[in-house]
């Protein structure tokens, strides 16, 4: 397996990590306490802002530690080279993750136009989002075994 | 002969023998480019851009065309091509 594919699994587990804590943490702090906030415009603005930069810190960190675990047990430092296939996988993964995060966003708008309370809206956002990473990552994944 | 799938084939693997069995790191440091890059290409999985292939002629200091070869007969497209290039001319 590949230095790559390693990444992008690591940066799925940290994805997956972030957001089942992250969601836990909000659940258990604040909606059980008052159900009324998961309608609540503040609320979810300010769930959005937090998680923004706890995801990113979090991501950063785990690639440290993933660099560090890979040098001590292959003995190979991690290649800081982005050569053209790297740039051009990238770039096939942001578009289906952009795909993605756009069929979530007309999800949500679609929640709102057929009357849904706003939790929906918000909960199919942070879905989409999430979805379009993971996707992002497998499709690198796959990419890299594909040759490009 | 050549797999009638093949479109482009290249002698990369050949070329590092004779470049004193030049490995694909060695090669991948020499055309900036990583080793999974020079892996994929040497298996035919991976096109590379006109620049990285005339960079890869250039550090085996030979002709592009002895690193890659072009197999219009296997290309669906050049077919395409020639046959509506055929049919306007009979027209």
């Amino acid at each position: 397996m590949g230095q790559q594919e390693k990444q992008s699994i690591v940066s799925i587990i940290g994805s997956v990590l972030v957001i089942g804590f992250y969601s836990l943490y909000v659940y258990r702090n604040y909606i059980q306490a008052d159900m009324g906030l998961l309608n609540d415009f503040q609320f979810w603005g300010k769930s959005f802002l937090y998680l923004i930069p706890v995801a990113i810190v979090v991501q950063i960190v785990i690639q440290i530690l993933f660099a560090i675990g890979n040098r001590i047990i292959t003995q190979e430092d991690i290649s800081d080279i982005t050569d053209e296939r790297d740039k051009l996988i990238e770039l096939k993964s942001i578009r289906i993750s952009h795909w993605i995060f756009t069929a979530g966003f007309m999800l949500a708008m679609g929640s709102l136009a057929m009357g849904m309370k706003p939790y929906v809206m918000f909960l199919t956002l942070i879905s989409s989002g999430f979805v379009a990473s993971l996707a992002s990552e497998v499709a690198k994944i796959i990419y890299y075994r594909r040759g490009a | 002969m050549v797999d009638a799938k093949v479109i482009i084939s290249n002698n990369i693997r050949r070329l590092r023998f004779f470049a004193g069995e030049m490995t694909q790191q060695e090669l991948a440091d020499k055309t900036g480019v990583t080793r999974q890059t020079i892996v994929a290409i040497e298996n035919g999985k991976y096109f590379p851009s006109l620049e990285l292939a005339f960079r890869l002629a250039h550090t085996f200091n030979v002709q592009l065309s002895e690193v890659f070869a072009y197999y219009p007969e296997n290309d669906p497209v050049h077919k395409k091509l020639k046959d509506k290039l055929t049919k306007k001319g009979k027209q």
